[in-house]
């Protein structure tokens, strides 16, 4: 397989109040920045959209045929108790074509099988779903995490949108992408979002460290099959959040890490901590031009490369919060913003829940 | 014996019409190959004795040298060249080993050569280094591995000890008595203006060099010459040396005729003895010893430096590495086979170790596969010869580059690889008084700072270019390299596609 560099929109919209909203406001802003795509590829990741089972892990998953499914279902019923499955709902859009078979299941692991393997619960889905994705030939996890899903296709945003009846979703956040790459990959799990567990990334640009951060990552047990900087930086996130226990925040200091001449002029602790993460964590700074929004449990997380080589812009109303490409598809589905702003190179944008915001003051 | 005789391999032009008879050449020449003929009023010289340094060439005011390949030449036979029967003859006559210096001559592939570095086009932006920042900072030393906060949450810097390097380039290890002391001042002064490394070797350090301590790393080898706690208290980092490009698997030999003044001295042995450094390490003889080595330099210094072990690059590096990396080292260095000496055995120097590109990419993706290259890190040497050849090791794996010839060419070496008669014309690879006062450090380290600063420069191009702003985005990033002219499993083992591809 080939390594594809592209062009890209992204777009995300979060709720802080935690209020649901549809998944129409997020396809009428992507759709806005129609001329950042081609046509090879769109996609969504919506969070809080299966309330009736939050508890359980939904899998997302592309078939290439009735084989595929039946090998991966023996695998999944090993490995986990089905609590629902079914089809994605999916309406017949003719610019969307060649679908693969898209189920989704409702898991949760089985006890015997996670206490044998002495993982914890998350680390467990994180090995089942890359098992799947590397030995299951034909079947692909393409969303694993709890009350979110992921949903892509090869055409552009909007009629994948369409396609997958996004309009009918209701969540608290909505991250979405929309792909301009330069050749014909023509699979559908090569679109973003690209997801692990409950952490998406949509994203713009084109990353020059990208092996140096494969090689690095792939140490710690991922295994980058697709190429794409967008599926890399989704692992480097996972485990220097979930494996290393960094915050966002310190994720932000490590993916784009401040230049050297801007650390010296910090602060002495801060200086400590930013000379820490950059020694340690370099083989994880991402170079070359891109803005990336993560999407996770309770939050989105927008970043820029630190010279700002991609346009990204951030606009609020009220308990609302909007990153996108362009201002134009914040202003498309919001037009009375109290702020609105680009933020800098390197500066991270991280939006949580107000609840959650609570929970960590109480707690 | 007449068989024994051979005619010069090189000729000493000169151009009577420009001589002026000012016998410069005969006093620059230790080698005595130009003398006055007073009575014939003319300078007449001995091609026989002619080392082709081009110092007289260099210094004759009115041009009138040149030193050429002599036409003489034996019967044309591809099989038996000109270089196999005059050794012959040689040891034919004398029943010795051969001696050469600096590094392997011979016709072997030069990896470096065979790649082809990347740039940015239309997807993303190349970077204009004279705009926009542009970071060649390195560290050296191992990782964290894990991650302490404080009662605040705020992360603990506990680093190990580690070096901190402007750009990924060091001196090479060049004992004091293989080379000058003004060659090593100029090397040391050098690394402290650059903000980089140098490495004193395995003959200790002169004690007017411990002030360049904090730029400097210290050698431990198996000669374990002027190895002492003040030694090992003046460095940044503590080198052991188990093998070198130049002689894997042999040891060292400094003659006694070297060991005079400061240099036993510095080597803590009487003047006059030969400074002979075993093959192995006595104390040496597998892994887990040199897990010992390690740690009593540990121990010795409090654990305050980063300890590197040096390899030469042999078959079976990627395994050797790997116990290096658990064995406590923090750095590994490995030198290829065409690093320079100041004198080894010729077979040896010719025909022993591998390739370092090879060698270093298949310990970088063994360390990655086995999931301890946060361990270590790697520097290589022998041999880097350009700014191109950094890029290069970088984007293959390598955290650092050593130089030893590249640095030695800056301060004057002119590659006549005949160190090892320790008559060195530019004053570098001699203890004669009064050819190492040609080398004068002010102008030497100058000139080592300038050649460093101009790689710099073209490391920085070569990195905007791809569109990378700091060095540690280029480490290991092999996508940026493609080959040209290589077999499938040269790809394989470089671990970079063809170019094309």
């Amino acid at each position: 397989m080939f390594r594809n560099p592209s062009g890209c929109a992204i777009s995300g919209i979060i709720s802080t109040s935690g209020r649901r909203f549809s998944g129409k406001i997020i396809v009428d802003s992507i759709a806005a920045m129609r001329e950042r795509s081609n046509g090879l590829g769109g996609g969504f990741a919506g969070y809080g959209i299966y309330p009736e089972y939050k508890d359980y892990y939904a899998l997302h998953i592309f078939y290439n045929d009735k084989l595929s499914k039946k090998e991966c279902e023996n695998f999944l019923e090993e490995h986990f108790d089905i609590i629902n499955l079914s089809k994605i709902p999916t309406r017949k859009v003719k610019e969307i074509t060649d679908e693969p078979l898209i189920w989704r299941y409702f898991v949760t692991p089985l006890p015997t099988k996670l206490a044998d393997s002495q993982l914890d619960e998350r680390e467990f889905v994180v090995k089942c779903v890359l098992r799947i994705n590397t030995a299951i030939d034909g079947a692909y996890v393409f969303s694993s995490g709890k009350n979110m899903g992921v949903f892509k296709a090869v055409g552009y945003p909007e009629d994948v949108g369409r396609f997958y009846r996004l309009d009918e979703y209701e969540g608290y956040c909505f991250t979405a992408h929309g792909r301009y790459p330069t050749n014909t990959p023509g699979w559908w799990g090569g679109a973003h979002p690209f997801a692990l567990l409950d952490y998406s990334v949509v994203h713009n640009g084109e990353i020059s460290s990208y092996d140096a951060n494969r090689r690095a990552i792939e140490m710690y047990g991922y295994k980058c099959t697709l190429l794409t900087d967008t599926e890399v930086i989704t692992y480097i996130i996972d485990y220097l959040h979930r494996v290393r226990g960094l915050t966002l925040d310190e994720i932000c200091h490590v993916l784009a890490a401040p230049f050297w001449s801007t650390i010296e002029g910090k602060p002495q602790e801060e200086r400590d901590e930013l000379e820490f993460l950059r020694y340690t964590f370099g083989s994880y700074l991402l170079n070359g031009p891109f803005s990336i929004i993560v999407g996770f449990e309770g939050g989105l997380m927008a970043l820029n490369d630190r010279l700002k080589l991609r346009s990204m812009v951030v606009g609020q109303k009220d308990d609302m919060f909007y990153v996108a490409s362009e201002e134009a598809a914040i202003r498309v589905v919001q037009s009375d913003l109290d702020r609105v702003w680009a933020p800098k190179g390197g500066e991270g944008v991280i939006i949580t829940l107000k609840e959650q915001e609570n929970l960590a003051k109480a707690g | 014996m007449a068989v024994d005789y051979l005619y010069p391999e090189y000729e000493i032009i000169r151009n009577y019409d420009r001589c002026i008879n000012c016998r410069v050449c005969e006093r620059q020449c230790s080698n005595e190959a130009h003398e006055y003929l007073g009575d014939m009023g003319k300078m007449v010289s001995d091609d026989a004795k002619c080392v082709n340094c081009h110092r007289c060439v260099s210094l004759c005011p009115t041009r009138a040298l040149k030193i050429v390949k002599s036409d003489h030449t034996f019967k044309a036979n591809a099989n038996w060249d000109a270089a196999k029967i005059r050794e012959i003859y040689k040891q034919a006559a004398s029943g010795g080993v051969l001696l050469s210096s600096m590094g392997n001559p011979e016709n072997f592939p030069v990896y470096f050569d065979k790649m082809v570095i990347n740039a940015s086009q239309v997807t993303n932006p190349s970077i204009d280094p004279l705009r926009e920042p542009m970071e060649t900072r390195i560290h050296l030393g191992a990782k964290p591995s894990k991650i302490e906060r404080d009662k605040n949450g705020r992360i603990r810097k506990n680093l190990p000890p580690h070096l901190k390097l402007s750009m990924p380039v060091m001196f090479s290890a060049m004992s004091f008595g293989s080379i000058s002391y003004n060659a090593h001042e100029s090397l040391a002064r050098a690394a402290a203006e650059l903000g980089i490394y140098y490495n004193t070797g395995e003959g200790g350090l002169h004690e007017d060099l411990y002030k360049y301590g904090s730029n400097t790393i210290v050698q431990v080898a198996s000669g374990r010459f002027g190895v002492h706690r003040k030694y090992l208290d003046s460095g940044a980092a503590i080198e052991i040396k188990m093998g070198q490009g130049a002689k894997p698997g042999i040891g060292g030999h400094l003659p006694g005729k070297k060991i005079v003044g400061d240099i036993s001295r510095t080597r803590m042995i009487p003047e006059g003895t030969d400074a002979i450094s075993p093959a192995p390490h006595h104390d040496i003889y597998s892994i887990e010893d040199l897990r010992q080595l390690v740690y009593s330099l540990k121990e010795a210094t409090r654990y305050t430096k980063p300890v590197i072990v040096k390899i030469a690059a042999v078959h079976n590096v990627a395994a050797i590495a790997s116990g290096i990396a658990r064995s406590g080292a923090d750095i590994i260095a490995i030198d290829g086979f065409r690093g320079g000496t100041g004198a080894a055995p010729t077979r040896i120097r010719d025909h022993v170790g591998i390739p370092i590109e090879l060698a270093l990419a298949s310990v970088d993706k063994r360390l990655r596969d086995e999931g301890i290259r946060d361990n270590v890190s790697i520097v290589v040497g022998g041999s880097i010869r350009s700014s191109a050849d950094v890029v290069k090791a970088v984007a293959l794996g390598a955290d650092c580059v050593y130089i030893g010839t590249a640095a030695l060419i800056a301060l004057g070496c002119h590659l006549c690889r005949n160190c090892h008669t320790g008559k060195c014309n530019w004053g570098i690879a001699t203890q004669r008084e009064d050819l190492v006062k040609r080398l004068n450090p002010d102008i030497g380290y100058k000139r080592v700072v300038n050649l460093m600063t101009a790689w710099q420069h073209e490391i920085k191009e070569m990195m905007g270019g791809m569109g990378i702003n700091a060095i540690e985005s280029l480490r290991g990033n092999r996508l940026m390299l493609r080959g040209v002219g290589l077999n499938e499993k040269e790809l394989e083992i470089l671990g970079i596609k063809h170019a094309g591809e």
